[in-house]
């Protein structure tokens, strides 16, 4: 595998979002908006790729009765480290996203890559595959949370162009499974396809 | 790939894994704290001022009980004497808590509102914190004249389409709040 399908394989192959179905919470409580699925995609994909490097590092020392202890522990300190720099210099993202940034830690997506990948793996490569991973699901979020807020506030990024409520259904959590469910067809139609 | 476990490399493992990201975090936790305790009072100081009128000087956090909870207010005083409080009130919304920081002159008026922390639907109940002529009506609001009840519930507030139960509780929040301020006998109007 070449380093760049390294990157590219999480967009569609593995997209974590609409094929592998992981890290649905995160997915669903947050794309309440484009934005807020941009942010909470980003905040994964720091963390993903800082605790791929670090795993596939201490991978061949860790010895393997406590290797998931220690996994979660260096996830759990990215994530920690994350909340601590976010609270500091964005204070603005942290007030939307706060809640969601600890729920990193037990993100399916992140202890996925690192058993999946990242232990067997050198740290550059880990990191190529953390990129992309954290790249497909910031993508999916960003899409997810766009057609949620044109269907339920009719805006984009908070530009409105149609005045007045939307479907608010689409802003709480039944619209949030509705559209991935309709957006999961449309791409396992059209891009996943063989 | 991975080592043959046994006791004595597994408790050096986990142990230096722990020593090595405490030894991190607590590095830029120092690191992030004047920051985060700068933007913390700033926004504090930003709820409070937004809440009182302008001028005169404001008095460090103080406690007191509000709806049954230990809460705290500030004291705005001009030319000596108190001339308006913000009361920090918490109550449970649809989604939670919702927490609001309730201005009120020395007469018992309420002069306006503003949310702290809320979990509130967005598009829904959020919209207590965007929706103007909800947010407006707050200004002057004299308990002493008006009912401090939703439409819904014979008072006089407007609440939010679609979202009384936010409204209700926001309307207790406020309530909660002047009645504090009574109980304490900052109010001098009765």
């Amino acid at each position: 595998m070449t380093k760049l399908q390294l990157i590219t394989k999480g967009f569609v192959k593995d997209n974590p979002t609409f094929v592998l179905l992981l890290g649905m919470c995160p997915t669903l409580a947050t794309t309440t908006s484009a934005i807020n699925g941009l942010s909470m995609g980003l905040a994964t994909l720091f963390v993903l790729v800082l605790a791929n490097m670090a795993i596939s590092a201490v991978a061949p020392v860790v010895p393997d009765k406590v290797h998931i202890p220690v996994y979660i522990v260096i996830i759990a300190t990215f994530v920690t480290l994350l909340q601590l720099l976010m609270q500091a210099f964005v204070p603005d993202i942290y007030a939307t996203l706060g809640l969601f940034i600890p729920l990193i830690v037990v993100n399916c997506i992140v202890l996925g890559r690192a058993e999946a990948f990242a232990n067997k793996n050198t740290v550059l490569d880990s990191a190529l595959d953390g990129l992309g991973v954290g790249l497909g699901f910031t993508c999916s979020l960003t899409v997810l949370g766009i057609v949620r807020e044109i269907l339920g506030s009719g805006s984009v990024f908070g530009w409105k162009f149609i005045s007045g409520d939307g479907m608010l259904a689409f802003v709480m959590a039944p619209g949030a499974f509705l559209a991935l469910g309709y957006l999961m067809v449309l791409f396992n139609k059209f891009v996943a396809k063989k | 790939m991975a080592v043959q476990s046994n006791l004595k490399n597994m408790f050096v493992c986990l142990f230096g894994t722990c020593l090595v990201c405490s030894a991190l975090l607590a590095g830029v936790y120092a690191m992030t704290k004047a920051p985060i305790d700068a933007t913390n009072a700033r926004l504090l100081k930003e709820a409070v001022g937004a809440v009182l009128p302008e001028g005169g000087e404001l008095s460090d956090a103080q406690t007191l009980e509000v709806g049954g909870q230990p809460s705290e207010y500030y004291v705005l005083n001009q030319d000596g004497t108190p001339a308006a409080y913000a009361v920090k009130s918490t109550v449970v919304g649809f989604g939670g808590p919702l927490t609001l920081m309730v201005g009120v002159t020395a007469d018992g008026t309420v002069y306006n509102t503003s949310v702290l922390s809320h979990s509130e639907t967005p598009g829904l109940g959020a919209k207590c914190t965007t929706d103007e002529k909800f947010m407006a009506q707050w200004k002057g609001f004299n308990p002493a004249e008006k009912i401090l009840k939703v439409k819904k519930d014979n008072g006089d507030v407007d609440a939010i389409t679609a979202s009384t139960i936010t409204s209700r509780a926001y309307t207790l929040a406020v309530e909660n709040a002047v009645n504090a301020l009574k109980s304490i006998g900052g109010l001098n109007n009765d």
